[in-house]
């Protein structure tokens, strides 16, 4: 299969805090907004480049959805940061009034997205939140799988005009996506291509589909995988290709199996070709402290739990 | 002798301007009694909708319009270069429809429209129909002052000393966003903004002193460090244009500048008056006769 190299693990807050260092000198337009966690979002470069164009709300995040929308009214192309338990669940109604409903070009970026934000528990860990934005008309929703696809994002997301939530995470990960890779929205990647199983992973669960596709081939299975970073608007060309080839399909991805990438996937399976699907997501259920890599093993959200889950669709054709 | 002629020209022209003053007032006053019936006719026409609280900002929102707004000819959601006004309390949006159409946003047949299927005038304001004159989705209630906070802060960066005015109720202030932005906006020293209270002490389910006492407005918002003005007769024109170039004038020094406006819910039809029963219920036929016998056609009705 494909080999993809770990150029170096970084976190994927890095790759939107480089990224903001670059659309702050490449479009005067942008503008940031931050809920008191500028170390964590990687906003300290913006903000000391350009602060005038910085803008820390304090800790009230209702405040910031609501001035990020208001700042669009005189062409600004806002971005805002805070943990994606904070950009969502907590504004939710902001973001769809006033952000959503209103059509604004308020991009919403969340940092510490699902269970690998680690010890701080459940409190922090959201699982809900790629369900939540999904289902707000006119929204774009991306999840990105490493610091050089999360910096070609949120490149991408000045560009394009409309409302969008972009999420990423807390852990230092694997790096293996190409730095010159372009990023299109709404456009899935195929990273390997195969025959007997169609893997489509999103965010974290990217790598971990490309370690349990290897362990497959071991195992005399081929199977495709497909980097979906944009689960709203949904690639269902690139998913319906796919699968018409393999005849099943396994979702992976750091989120509840309620309302996430899978459930959209569903959907475009049972509106135009049916095949079996598994997933790899949490079974609605909350998180809790640990460290990363134990929570993904203990909520089966790693290579080993794709694995199985390809053995197990596999099966079902 | 020359002395008593400058004197006699002084006077003269004294007595010019107050004129122009008053017919300016009764002008606004006219163009305020047709709104009235506007909103009247609205509400009824499809039995719902609000007409107490757009009656009783119908005075402000015409005199903030048609005398103290720097409006551009036409609509661009980015407002450069002009003043911009932002309902927070998007359920009065009969009055607000009314004064934009009367200001030539929109053709004033469409609030034959208002909450009817297919029409861009919805029971709430929104962008989302296209309508001119309207820049955010309200009625979902706390957000409009964030909102009007960020246009404020665009208009800095964009080096345009234009103003931002925002309206909200008073039983809005119940809404928690609107203290996250009050401590934000003179934190950040927005003081391009002009944020208006109706403090009219009703609520759906009764006063606001009833249903969650606020205070003293007045204090919370001093406490919060904004400038505060009060408009007392809210439902009077000359009040409010007193108001609010009081209020023009101490913007731009530091600190967002707040006008308390005490208004009469229901103002100028004597039995919506005095009483929180009207905030979102309509007229029937023979209600409505008497209201519109009350307000005369002044500017022709839609």
């Amino acid at each position: 299969m494909k080999k993809y190299t770990n150029t170096g693990s970084k976190d994927t807050r890095s790759g939107f805090g480089a990224g903001m260092t670059e659309l702050g000198q490449k479009n005067e337009n942008v503008v940031a907004l931050c809920a008191d966690l500028i170390g964590s979002l990687k906003f300290d470069d913006f903000k000391k480049n350009h602060p005038e164009r910085f803008f820390q709300i304090g800790i009230a995040e209702a405040n910031m959805i609501g001035i990020a929308a208001g700042l669009t009214i005189g062409g600004k192309i806002p971005f805002t940061g805070t943990f994606a338990n904070f950009s969502t669940g907590r504004v939710y109604d902001q973001i769809r009034q006033s952000v959503a409903y209103s059509d604004k070009n308020v991009k919403i970026c969340a940092s510490h997205a699902g269970l690998t934000l680690g010890e701080d528990g459940a409190t922090h860990q959201i699982l809900e939140d790629i369900g939540l934005m999904k289902m707000l008309p006119g929204m774009t929703v991306i999840n990105t799988c490493d610091y050089n696809q999360t910096k070609a994002a949120t490149l991408a997301l000045a560009d394009h005009h409309g409302p969008a939530y972009l999420r990423f995470g807390r852990p230092v990960v694997p790096n293996f996506m190409p730095a010159d890779e372009p990023f299109v929205i709404g456009k899935a990647i195929m990273l390997n291509e195969g025959t007997d199983v169609t893997i489509i992973a999103t965010g974290h669960l990217v790598w971990e589909a490309l370690i349990a596709a290897e362990a497959l081939e071991a195992k005399g299975i081929s199977a495709e995988v497909i980097n979906i970073h944009t689960i709203k608007p949904l690639d269902e060309e690139a998913i319906l290709k796919s699968v018409k080839k393999t005849g099943c399909v396994v979702t992976a991805e750091e989120h509840n199996i309620i309302g996430g990438l899978g459930e959209s996937v569903s959907r475009t399976l049972v509106a135009n070709h049916l095949v079996p699907q598994e997933f790899v997501a949490v079974n609605d259920s909350f998180g809790e402290s640990g460290t990363p890599d134990q929570l993904m093993e203990k909520y089966k959200l790693n290579n080993q739990a794709i694995v199985e889950a390809v053995e197990k669709v596999i099966k079902r054709k | 002798m020359i002395c008593s002629t400058k004197k006699i020209k002084l006077l003269l022209q004294a007595i010019n301007i107050y004129s122009i003053i008053m017919s300016n007032t009764q002008q606004l006053q006219d163009f305020t009694t047709q709104v009235r019936r506007d909103i009247l006719r609205m509400v009824h026409a499809v039995n719902s909708g609000h007409p107490g609280g757009s009656l009783g900002c119908a005075e402000f929102l015409v005199t903030l319009y048609q005398d103290v707004m720097k409006r551009n000819e036409g609509f661009d959601m980015n407002g450069i270069g002009e003043d911009l006004f932002f309902l927070s309390n998007g359920h009065i949006s009969p009055v607000f429809y009314s004064v934009l159409a009367r200001s030539g946003y929109f053709s004033v047949a469409e609030l034959a429209t208002f909450r009817k299927l297919n029409s861009r005038l919805q029971g709430h304001p929104t962008t989302h129909e296209g309508l001119p004159g309207i820049r955010m989705a309200s009625g979902s209630l706390g957000q409009g002052m964030s909102v009007a906070i960020g246009a404020a802060q665009a208009k800095k960066l964009n080096n345009d000393n234009h103003l931002v005015f925002a309206l909200l109720g008073d039983g809005e202030l119940q809404e928690g966003q609107n203290w996250e932005a009050i401590m934000y906006a003179s934190a950040k020293k927005v003081d391009n903004l002009i944020a208006t209270i109706d403090l009219n002490g009703k609520q759906i389910d009764g006063t606001t002193d009833e249903v969650l006492s606020m205070g003293s407005v007045k204090a919370k918002f001093e406490a919060f460090d904004w400038i505060v003005l009060e408009i007392k007769e809210g439902n009077n024109i000359d009040a409010i244009k007193a108001g609010l170039a009081d209020a023009k004038s101490k913007s731009g020094n530091g600190k967002p500048v707040c006008i308390l406006l005490h208004t009469e819910m229901g103002n100028g039809v004597d039995f919506m008056m005095h009483t929180h029963a009207w905030h979102g219920k309509a007229p029937n036929d023979e209600q409505l006769a008497k209201a519109l016998e009350q307000n005369v056609e002044t500017l022709g009705d839609y």
